[in-house]
C-alpha cells in the first residue's frame, strides 16, 4: 500500500511536469504578445523592450522554462502581470469558491444521476426506465450555459428562490451547482444503469434470492456496491471535466472562483495566471485520480493496491 | 418470520420428524413456458413428481431437458419476465397449517419459504457468492433474514454451519471474502449457507459440475452425510450418471420438458425402460470399457511428431516498490513427454495442475523453457518464419465452444482462416478445401454460409474440428474439447476424432479432467500434479495398476455410473492443494520418475 502510493506520487509529480512543459511551450508559441497588453498601445519599442527584459521574456525557451520551474519548486507561481500580485495569493484567495462549487457540483451529480439510474435499472424495460434515459440524454447534451441560463430565468428571475449570482450562502451554491452536477448526473444515470444490469445478472443475485432476502437488501446490500465500483472510477475523470466547465459557470454565475481568474487571464495573456490556475487543475485531477483508485479496494476486496 | 424462532432455532433442531409421513413436497401438472423470439415455448410440459421426507431425488437430462427450469419454478425464481408458470401446483407440506402452494404464493410470503424451508445451491461457485461481501456477512445475513436471533448469536450459528461442512479455522474464515477461497470451499460455504436453517427440502442444480473430481466426491459424501443428521430431502439435479448412481434413491430422466421415466436408482440403471433412458446410459463413459485399442504399428515405427523435453513455464509476480518480480507461478516444472503419429497422449489432472500451460507452450501460446521439437526440428533454434511454419503442424481445439468462435465471421471463412493466414492455396481452392472439412466432421457444405450462434453445442465443436484440421496438423491439442457438451453429443465427437486419427494418421494430445473419457480415448496417459507428471504409462499401465497416490486418488473418485457399486466412504481431504506459487529462489522440489517395468513411470520424491 505505501509502496503503491509512492509510486503514484513519483507518477503525480512527472504528469504536473509534463503539463507545466506544455502549457509553457504553448503559450511561448502563442502570437499574442503580453507585452505588448502590459505596456499598452501607445509605448514606445524602448519601453516594451525594457519590459520584456524585466520579465525575463527575452531569454530563449529552455532559460524561461528553467526559471520557472526553479521558483515553482519554492513554492512560487510567479506575479500576475497584469494584477500585480503574486499568482499564489491570487488563486489561495479564490481556491475554497471553487472547492466549495466541485464539491456541489459532485453531491448534486452523484444524488441526481445515481438515483436515476438505480431506479432506471430495477424499472428496466418500463416507462419509468424510458423516460428516466431521455432525462439523462438532456442533461448530457444540453450545453453548460444554456443549462446556467435557464436555470437562473426560471429559479432566480421569476420564481425568485435562489439569487441571480455571487457569493456568500448556501443559497448562491445551488444554481451553480445544479448546472454543473446536471452535466455529470446524465453520464452517471447512464453508466449506473448499465453497470447496475449488469450486475443484478450475476448469480450472487440469484443466491442473494434464494436466500430469502427482502429486496431493499438485495438491491442496496449486494447489487449496489458491485454497480458502483466503474462509476467511482469515473469521479476522477470528472474532476477535469469539472475544471472545464468551470470556467463557464462561474463567469454566467459571478461565482468568484479560480475559472473566473482563468477567464480573465487568458483574456489578457496573463501568462504566470494561466500558468498557475492550470497547475491547480491538474494537481486537482491528479489527486482526484487518486483518490478514486484508492478508495477502490475498500469496496471491492479483490482489488489490490500494488 | 414464517414461523416462530422457538421451536426451530438453528442448532436446537429436532432429526426428521417422522410423525409425518407423505411427500414433503408434490409437484403436480407443472408447466413452465418461455417466451423468446419465437414466441412462447414449453420448457416444462406437465411435470409431477413428490419428494419424501430424508430421500435424495435425482433429476437427470441433458442440457435443454427443463431440470433446470423445474428447480428455478420450486423456488419461484425463474427468470423474469421471460419465464412463467403456465399451470399447475407445487405444493410444500406445512407441518401444522395444511399444505402451501408454492405456484399460487406472493413474493412477500414466498420470501419467507425461500432460504428457510426450500434453500437452493448452485453450479458455479466461483460466481455464486457476492464478490465484495464477506463469507460472514453472507452467512449471517441468512440466518438474520428467517429467525429472531441477535448478531452475536446469528454468527454463532454461522461458524457452527462452517464447522459442519468441515471447513476449517471456521471462526476466522467469516472474515475471508470469496475470491480468497477455491472452488471447493465456495461451494462448502454455500452447503453452509442453505443448511444453517435447517431447511426441509434443498435444490442442488449441478452442484459439483463445475468441481475437480477429488472435490466433487468430497462434496457429494458432505451432502449425504448431512442429509443423514438432518433428514433433510434433496433434489439433486445433474447431467452426471455418475453422480445419479452415487447420491440417488430416486430418478427421474427428463427431455424436452417431459418426464420420460422414473424409478429407483437400482431400477432405472438395471431395467430401463425408455429407448432415451437406454441410449443415455450407453454414452456414458466408463472407466474399465475403453476399447482395447492396440498400439498400431505405424506409431512403433515411425519417430514422433511432438517431443517435449524439461520443459519449464513461470509466471513472475511484481511487487514492492519498483514493482520488481518477487513471486513466481511455477506452473510447469520440468514437463517431458513425445508423442508418436497414430498415438494420442492424454494429459490428465486437476484445475491449476499445468496441463493447460504445457499445451499452450506446445502451441506456442507462452514463452517457456526447455525444449519443444516438433517433426525433428527444435523450436528453440528456429526464426519467426520457420517457426510460423513448424506450428502449422500443431492445431488446438478449444474447451467452449461457444467463445472459441468470432459470432461475427461465417463458419466457412472462420474455417477457412487458417488456411488465410498461412497464404496456402487459391480462394476457389480454400471454398473447397473447408467444403470437403465440412463434410468430413459431419457437416454439409451449404452451412458454410451460417454464423456460430445457429448452430448447436455439439455441431460448433466439430467446426472447431474442421478449423483445426484445415491446416492438415500432424498433432491436435485437444484441451477439455468434449468436457461441455451432453454425453450423447460428447461420446459422437470423441468418435469422430478416432475416425479422424485413423484416417490421417494425427497424434492427439488430449487434456481432460474426466478419467472416463481419457479411459476411452488414449494409448497412454501421463498424470500432472503441481507442473510435475507423477505418473506415466500406456492407459492399461495407469488404469488397471496405478501406482502412485495421486493417481489412485483421482482415479477412485470417479463415481461409477452403477449404484450397485456405489464406492464405501469416500477418503477426504479437507484442505486445499497447495499452491503453485512460490518465492523467488524457492524452486518446488523436482520429483524424479522410475521406471516400474515397461515405461510406466511413477514419480518417487
Amino acid at each position: 500500500m505505501i509502496a503503491y502510493l509512492g509510486r503514484r506520487v513519483i507518477q503525480s509529480v512527472l504528469i504536473l511536469l509534463g503539463v507545466s512543459l506544455i502549457t509553457f511551450a504553448l503559450l511561448y508559441l502563442l502570437p499574442a504578445d503580453p507585452v505588448r497588453q502590459i505596456a499598452g498601445r501607445s509605448a514606445t519599442p524602448e519601453t516594451v523592450e525594457s519590459i520584456r527584459r524585466q520579465l525575463g521574456l527575452d531569454q530563449p525557451f529552455v532559460i524561461q522554462y528553467w526559471h520557472y520551474l526553479v521558483s515553482l519548486l519554492s513554492g512560487d507561481l510567479g506575479r500576475s502581470y497584469i494584477q500585480r500580485s503574486e499568482v499564489t495569493e491570487l488563486i489561495v484567495s479564490r481556491l475554497p469558491a471553487s472547492l466549495l462549487l466541485m464539491v456541489g457540483a459532485i453531491l448534486c451529480e452523484l444524488a441526481i444521476g445515481l438515483t436515476m439510474g438505480l431506479l432506471a435499472a430495477v424499472r428496466r424495460g418500463t416507462a419509468t426506465d424510458q423516460a428516466l434515459m431521455v432525462a439523462s440524454f438532456v442533461g448530457v447534451s444540453a450545453p453548460q450555459f444554456v443549462v446556467g441560463l435557464l436555470l437562473l430565468y426560471v429559479f432566480a428571475v421569476r420564481l425568485g428562490w435562489f439569487p441571480i449570482g455571487g457569493y456568500g450562502s448556501w443559497r448562491h451554491l445551488v444554481l451553480p451547482s445544479l448546472t454543473m452536477g446536471i452535466l455529470g448526473a446524465g453520464w452517471y444515470a447512464r453508466m449506473m444503469r448499465s453497470s447496475m444490469i449488469d450486475v443484478l445478472r450475476q448469480d450472487y443475485m440469484r443466491t442473494a434470492r434464494a436466500k430469502g432476502l427482502a429486496r431493499g437488501a438485495i438491491i442496496f446490500r449486494h447489487a449496489l456496491p458491485n454497480a458502483i465500483l466503474p462509476v467511482i472510477a469515473m469521479i476522477g475523470i470528472d474532476i477535469g471535466i469539472f475544471m472545464g466547465g468551470i470556467v463557464v459557470v462561474e463567469s454566467v454565475f459571478g461565482w468568484p472562483g479560480i475559472g473566473q481568474l482563468a477567464w480573465q487571464a487568458i483574456q489578457r495573456v496573463d501568462i504566470p495566471i494561466i500558468m498557475g490556475v492550470t497547475l491547480v487543475s491538474a494537481f486537482a485531477i491528479v489527486l482526484g485520480n487518486l483518490l478514486a483508485d484508492t478508495v477502490a479496494p475498500f469496496i471491492d476486496p479483490r482489488i489490490k493496491l500494488r | 418470520m414464517s414461523k416462530s424462532a422457538g421451536n426451530r432455532r438453528p442448532g436446537v433442531f429436532a432429526p426428521a420428524a417422522s410423525t409425518t409421513a407423505g411427500p414433503v413436497l408434490e409437484i403436480s401438472g407443472l408447466t413452465v413456458s418461455v417466451r423468446g423470439e419465437d414466441g412462447e415455448r414449453p420448457v416444462v410440459s406437465d411435470l409431477s413428481l413428490s419428494l419424501a421426507r430424508g430421500e435424495t431425488l435425482c433429476i437427470a437430462g441433458e442440457s435443454g431437458s427443463g431440470k433446470s427450469m423445474t428447480a428455478l419454478a420450486i423456488m419461484q425464481l425463474l427468470p423474469q419476465p421471460a419465464a412463467r408458470i403456465d399451470s399447475g401446483t407445487i405444493r410444500l407440506r406445512n407441518m401444522d397449517r395444511g399444505d402451501i402452494d408454492l405456484a399460487a404464493l406472493d413474493e412477500r410470503r414466498m420470501r419467507h419459504i425461500r432460504g428457510d424451508r426450500i434453500a437452493m445451491i448452485f453450479q458455479e461457485p466461483m460466481t455464486s457468492l457476492n464478490p465484495v461481501l464477506s463469507i460472514g456477512r453472507q452467512l449471517i445475513e441468512s440466518i438474520e433474514a428467517h429467525t429472531d436471533l441477535s448478531r452475536a448469536e446469528a454468527r454463532r450459528h454461522a461458524i457452527e454451519a462452517l464447522k459442519a461442512v468441515r471447513i476449517p479455522e471456521a471462526e476466522s474464515r467469516l472474515k475471508q471474502y470469496p475470491h480468497e477461497l477455491s472452488g471447493g470451499m465456495r461451494q462448502r460455504v454455500m452447503i453452509a449457507m442453505a443448511l444453517a436453517l435447517k431447511p426441509d427440502v434443498l435444490i442442488a442444480d449441478e452442484p459439483t459440475t463445475a468441481l475437480d473430481v477429488t472435490v466433487q466426491g468430497e462434496v457429494l459424501e458432505l451432502l449425504r452425510d448431512l442429509q443423514r443428521e438432518h433428514g433433510t430431502s434433496i433434489i439433486l439435479i445433474t447431467h452426471d450418471m455418475g453422480v445419479v448412481a452415487e447420491m440417488a434413491d430416486r430418478v427421474i430422466i427428463m427431455r424436452h420438458g417431459r418426464m420420460i421415466e422414473e424409478g429407483t436408482a437400482a431400477d432405472i440403471f438395471a431395467r430401463p425402460q425408455a429407448d432415451y433412458t437406454r441410449e443415455l446410459l450407453a454414452a456414458v463413459p466408463r472407466i474399465g470399457t475403453g476399447v482395447g485399442r492396440r498400439k498400431s504399428v505405424e506409431a512403433e515405427m515411425r519417430g514422433s511428431v511432438a517431443v517435449v523435453n524439461d520443459l519449464h513455464v513461470r509466471f513472475d509476480l511484481h511487487g514492492g516498490f519498483f514493482g520488481r518480480v518477487n513471486r513466481r507461478v511455477h506452473a510447469v516444472e520440468g514437463v517431458s513427454f513425445s508423442i508418436a503419429p497414430h498415438e494420442t497422449l492424454a494429459l490428465v489432472g486437476e484445475s491449476g495442475c499445468g496441463k493447460s500451460t504445457t499445451a499452450k507452450a506446445l502451441a506456442g501460446l507462452v514463452p517457456y523453457q526447455g525444449d519443444i521439437v516438433i517433426g525433428g526440428r527444435n523450436l528453440a533454434g528456429l526464426g519467426r518464419d520457420q517457426r510460423k511454419a513448424v506450428r502449422r503442424d500443431v492445431q488446438m481445439i478449444f474447451q467452449d465452444p461457444y467463445a472459441s468462435l468470432d459470432p461475427r465471421m461465417r463458419v466457412g471463412d472462420l474455417v477457412a482462416e487458417p488456411l488465410l493466414i498461412h497464404g496456402i492455396a487459391s480462394k476457389e481452392e480454400r471454398s473447397q478445401r473447408v467444403a470437403s472439412l465440412f463434410e468430413r466432421v459431419g457437416l454439409s457444405a451449404d452451412q458454410m454460409e451460417l454464423y456460430p450462434h445457429e448452430f448447436s453445442g455439439g455441431q460448433r465443436q466439430r467446426i472447431c474440428i474442421a478449423r483445426a484440421l484445415a491446416l492438415r496438423p500432424k498433432l491436435i491439442i485437444a484441451d477439455e474439447s468434449v468436457s461441455a457438451l451432453d454425453v450423447s453429443v460428447q461420446a459422437r465427437v470423441l468418435d469422430l476424432l478416432k475416425e479422424l486419427q485413423r484416417e490421417f494418421g494425427i497424434a492427439y494430445l488430449f487434456i481432460s479432467h474426466d478419467m472416463a473419457v481419457v479411459e476411452n480415448i488414449s494409448d497412454r496417459v501421463a498424470v500432472m500434479y503441481l507442473g510435475q507428471i507423477v505418473e506415466m504409462g500406456t492407459r492399461d499401465q495407469v488404469f488397471s495398476n496405478p501406482r502412485h497416490p495421486y493417481t489412485k486418488r483421482l482415479i477412485e473418485a470417479v463415481p461409477v455410473p452403477d449404484p450397485a457399486k456405489r464406492r464405501p466412504r469416500f477418503a477426504r481431504l479437507d484442505q486445499e492443494i497447495p499452491s503453485p506459487t512460490r518465492n523467488i529462489g524457492e524452486d518446488p522440489p523436482k520429483l524424479a520418475l522410475k521406471d516400474v517395468g515397461n515405461g510406466h513411470l511413477v514419480a518417487v520424491s
